[in-house]
């Protein structure tokens, strides 16, 4: 290891040596790899947590800019999956350290093979459906995760010690909001500051129980307001013994075993929606772009190909699955498939 | 969001009830006397999916919030859960 590169971290008293050679032993998985993911992946990056697996299932755009932070213009341009880019940002700015980029839709199938052998879960993403999903994986398998959400100016951040610590369940014991009864990105905006804070105390959080530090983590709900500077703490400490948990008392995992689930979401601020079909076939894109040449204006580079036909932009991965820009109505971007891609 | 709240929780007074005022994220909100929790998230029109609920600085978990009854000048912190990012 280089001594100086993280000089000033192992000054800090808590980290120290034996803390950073702790770091440099870890491997985080980072779910996400939008605005929150960037801060996070740029920060344990820096740090020196040696392995950072990096799952994001979208390409970039411009509106993306504003909030995530390992990106650029250039970045936009190259069509590039967000996971892909990520990884070559980070390699140059810590050439010392492993990244994994996975681009994928994390989901029920493949979330034990991604959290595999990792030490501690970054909660990236931008929806609650998929955080009980790894609220589902953390508990069975005791993974240390953190929660992280942002709206707005408003952002919130929990950290999760399974079995010892109350999970996301214990909170929210009824599961995720049903879908469409909640604000998005897209109707209710998203401050960078907000996004920056809370994937800062995450990382932060995560260097505390990768470096040997468990005893230090936040046990409350940590609650951030940037537009009144309102900084509020709710102590959950206790929580776990008051409620009788489904998840992590009754070691039900209703995500994880497919019981709960969708294969389709709106992508928060993007005007766009992710078909996943459950029982997709890989699609052959070669194939496929020159059949739709006549159809629209076809792009195409080693892990996407993106069709623009009308109003539309449809993206199309080689697992099968796609990204309709241009509509946040799922049956409207279910039929756009079915009609240029198939059933 | 609490200008939202107050406007809201107005027009549902009920005429005829006892009414009491709690304190909501630092602002009064009038509510019936014996109001529960869930009353008052009903009131607020809050999502009860996504929400943390202290009284006077305790959580109380989702599960209690039927059952939970209110009292005059109980101090509470509602917030809701985002899921963005």
């Amino acid at each position: 290891m280089n001594n100086d590169r993280y000089s000033r971290q192992v000054r800090y008293p808590a980290i120290g040596d034996a803390g950073q050679e702790a770091l440099g032993q870890s491997t985080a998985l980072i779910v996400g790899c939008g605005a929150l993911g960037s801060v996070i992946a740029n920060t344990l990056a820096r740090a020196g947590v040696g392995t950072l697996r990096i799952v994001d299932r979208d390409f970039l755009e411009t509106s993306n800019l504003q909030r995530q932070m390992l990106y650029d213009e250039a970045d936009v341009e190259s069509n590039l999956p967000k996971a892909i880019v990520a990884a070559e940002k980070l390699r140059r700015i810590n050439s010392s350290i492993v990244v994994e980029p996975h681009v994928v839709d994390v989901d029920a199938a493949n979330i034990e093979a991604l959290s595999k052998g990792v030490d501690v879960i970054l909660d990236a993403t931008d929806n609650f459906e998929i955080r009980f999903l790894i609220n589902d994986v953390a508990v069975k398998h005791s993974i240390p995760w953190i929660y992280g959400g942002c709206l707005g100016a408003d952002g919130q951040t929990m950290t999760i010690l399974p079995n010892t610590s109350a999970c996301l369940r214990c909170l929210m014991l009824e599961g995720p909001p049903l879908p469409g009864t909640m604000p998005t990105c897209d109707s209710a905006g998203i401050l960078a500051s907000i996004i920056n804070v809370i994937g800062s105390i995450q990382a932060n959080e995560a260097m505390k129980i990768l470096s040997g530090n468990k005893q230090s983590i936040s046990k409350s709900l940590t609650i951030v307001e940037l537009w009144q500077n309102q900084f509020r703490q709710m102590d959950v400490s206790k929580l776990r013994d008051q409620v009788d948990c489904p998840t992590c008392k009754g070691r039900q995992f209703d995500w994880l075993d497919g019981r709960q689930g969708s294969h389709s979401a709106v992508l928060c601020g993007r005007n766009a929606v992710q078909l996943s079909p459950p029982e997709r076939q890989p699609l052959d894109l070669e194939k496929l772009a020159s059949s739709l040449e006549s159809v629209g204006q076809v792009t195409r580079n080693r892990f996407l190909m993106k069709l623009a036909v009308d109003d539309f932009e449809l993206t199309l991965f080689p697992d099968g699955r796609a990204i309709i820009n241009g509509t946040e109505d799922v049956a409207v971007a279910r039929k756009l498939y079915a009609q240029y891609v198939g059933n | 969001m609490l200008a939202i709240w107050l406007k809201r929780s107005s027009k549902s007074a009920t005429i005829g009830t006892m009414k009491m005022e709690v304190n909501v994220n630092g602002d009064r909100v009038e509510v019936p006397e014996n109001a529960t929790i869930e009353q008052l998230l009903g009131q607020l029109d809050l999502n009860t999916r996504a929400i943390a609920v202290e009284v006077n600085e305790q959580l109380q978990p989702r599960d209690t919030h039927g059952t939970f009854v209110l009292n005059q000048d109980d101090r509470l912190e509602i917030v809701t859960l985002v899921g963005g990012g």
